[in-house]
């Protein structure tokens, strides 16, 4: 009779080969993903470049990098312009791709139906780089599309990138534009698995269009829908970097410095490693809670959560 | 289901739906065609036509300044280079690492599959955040080198889990336990039978990297401080956005048609560097949905 550990042994054993194909990707995760995880000690210490992470002093008090943000006045507007860029993009940005499914669901013309959304996912292989480039070009009053128009009027076009009222739609609206068609497959996905009696059912108690749309569809892809917005919720406070960095100028700085950016400038720019470690944890100790909160709930309500 | 008498109203209602339906379709085709269209035409367009506003529908007083002047920047083509050499060395990386990985993963006879799969799905929620992460890659070595862009961020816990799926599901157990009994060893089912059989998502997942890698800018703005090393998008970035109000210090005519000829030449830039990826995409499209529907059973 051999041992469990004789056979977990003899099993890993005659996997070997398995575990050769994981090793590259395992060795780089521990290496960039979890070796970073440790790093963030130094959010707890008084980071000096020639100590190193572990020989560095521990700051004291131990929270004082954390305390340094809470005390600043950037503190406030970066939590504030994070979260209203996050909740604007999500309330917006959810019921669009649902209707855009819906919408190309209904395109009975095939080779219209194929144009539409080749068409509509076009945008989303924009790189962020050339989408700021094309805000920048549409909205410039001096000249570009919002001049144009303007002009036509005899009116002089507003500088909409300079400005810090306009900045939250500007970031959500070209998101809406560049990427709602591409969020729209998954939920094409969920519409393409309906079952085909349910129409059949339909339409032999003779429902408009509109009643399938209401009673079979919508019910059918919420499910999808939940997912997604759990997601989105654990996600609050993670705004991605790139556009708003590349959006961001002195003037509409007042709603445009994130977290994300901040942590940028505060670690990259000032060199002030620990303060910024300690901004970027105390944002990701909050989405992960948040994650998990939100999931959570939705599994108490007995819908499906995500684990 | 209300049953109400809606039979008799059924086709002119439908009707109606339809109609407004393919008018909101031929909208929404406007919204996003004609803004790109604008930066086409404007970019064979005389500037001061564009900053006239006579530019609609067609180029007006048709040229090729723009990309002429763009042609001649010697740094424009040390970051075609470097892209191109980025798209392909990165994708090619990213596939090795993470579809082996994939596949090992898929395999329910892996002993610890389920915490190393939380191994990876956890970096999906939290991270270490941008300086430990930048300390690591420095005292690693790769910082400020060409291997940044492509070696340390390659594993992506989201492609590991759309191409596990699609090895869970389209290879039977059975073809392993056959190939096992003619002495076929791990490795040699992998690369012999295995891969052959997942063109379908192994094309996917290359797409996704190859774009991801034309597009990223961001690694590079952090690690890269030669600019010999520069990606396209990092001296787009440059010309488009960062010098965008050089010209507006100075004044007069000479400054304005300064203004105007950079003006051109972003158009041009911006239409030579998506092209490229618009021009594959129609081709590749069927492939990019069967991804997402893959990774969308996940659940």
């Amino acid at each position: 009779m051999k041992t469990g550990f004789q056979k977990t042994l003899k099993r890993i054993q005659r996997n070997w080969g398995l575990y050769l194909l994981l090793s590259p990707s395992l060795i780089l995760l521990i290496w960039f993903a979890y070796k970073p995880m440790y790093g963030v000690i130094i959010a707890f210490k008084n980071y000096k470049n020639a100590l190193g992470i572990v020989g560095s002093p521990w700051a004291d008090p131990l929270f004082k990098n954390f305390i340094r943000f809470f005390n600043s006045y950037q503190c406030e507007i970066t939590i504030r312009n994070t979260l209203v860029l996050s909740l604007y993009s999500m309330l917006a940005g959810f019921p669009i791709p649902i209707l855009l499914a819906l919408m190309i669901n209904q395109i009975t013309l095939k080779r219209f139906r194929k144009g539409f959304q080749t068409v509509l996912y076009l945008p989303h292989f924009i790189s962020t780089v050339v989408m700021v480039g094309l805000l920048l070009i549409w909205l410039s009053p001096s000249r570009g599309l919002i001049g144009t128009v303007y002009g036509a009027f005899n009116s002089e076009a507003p500088n909409l990138m300079a400005s810090a009222r306009a900045f939250p739609s500007l970031y959500v609206w070209s998101d809406i534009w560049q990427h709602a068609g591409w969020d729209s497959i998954i939920f094409l996905a969920a519409l393409s698995s309906i079952d085909p009696s349910l129409y059949e059912a339909a339409i032999v108690d003779g429902a408009t269009k509109i009643q399938k749309m209401r009673y079979i569809e919508l019910p059918l892809i919420l499910p999808t829908a939940c997912i997604l917005l759990i997601l989105r919720a654990g996600n609050i406070m993670n705004v991605g970097f790139e556009k708003v960095f590349l959006m961001q100028n002195d003037l509409n700085m007042p709603s445009s410095e994130i977290i994300a950016t901040y942590v940028y400038k505060m670690g990259l720019k000032n060199s002030q490693y620990s303060v910024s470690t300690a901004v970027s944890l105390f944002n990701n100790v909050i989405n992960l809670t948040l994650l998990l909160l939100v999931n959570g709930i939705t599994k108490k309500l007995g819908n499906t959560g995500l684990w | 289901m209300p049953k109400n008498n809606s039979r008799i109203r059924t086709k002119g209602s439908d009707l109606i739906f339809s109609v407004i339906l393919y008018v909101i379709c031929i909208l929404f085709l406007i919204l996003i065609l004609y803004p790109l269209w604008f930066i086409v035409i404007a970019s064979f367009s005389d500037p001061s036509a564009v900053a006239g506003g006579h530019v609609w529908l067609w180029p007006v007083g048709f040229t090729l300044d723009g990309y002429d002047e763009l042609f001649r920047q010697k740094e424009v083509w040390i970051g075609y280079k470097n892209t191109i050499l980025y798209t392909l060395l990165g994708t090619f990386f990213g596939l090795a690492v993470n579809i082996s990985a994939a596949y090992s993963l898929s395999r329910k006879d892996l002993w610890g599959r389920k915490a190393l799969m939380s191994l990876y799905v956890f970096t999906m929620f939290f991270s270490g955040g941008l300086i430990p992460i930048f300390l690591t890659v420095q005292k690693a070595g790769f910082y400020n080198t060409f291997w940044v862009l492509i070696i340390p961020f390659s594993v992506s816990a989201y492609n590991i889990i759309v191409a596990r799926t699609f090895f869970e599901t389209s290879l039977p157990p059975d073809l392993f336990d056959a190939a096992q009994i003619d002495g076929c060893g791990n490795l040699r089912y992998f690369f012999t039978i295995a891969l052959p059989l997942s063109k379908a998502v192994i094309s996917v997942i290359a797409l996704w990297t190859a774009v991801g890698q034309w597009n990223s800018y961001f690694n590079a703005l952090i690690y890269i401080r030669d600019e010999n090393l520069y990606p396209l998008q990092l001296i787009m970035r440059n010309i488009l956005i960062t010098n965008q109000n050089f010209a507006a210090l100075g004044t007069g005519e000479a400054a304005m048609i300064a203004m105007r000829r950079a003006n051109l030449v972003r158009y041009s830039m911006i239409i030579v560097t998506t092209v490229p990826i618009m021009c594959v995409y129609p081709f590749i499209q069927k492939h990019f949905d069967q991804g997402v529907m893959i990774g969308a059973v996940k659940g």
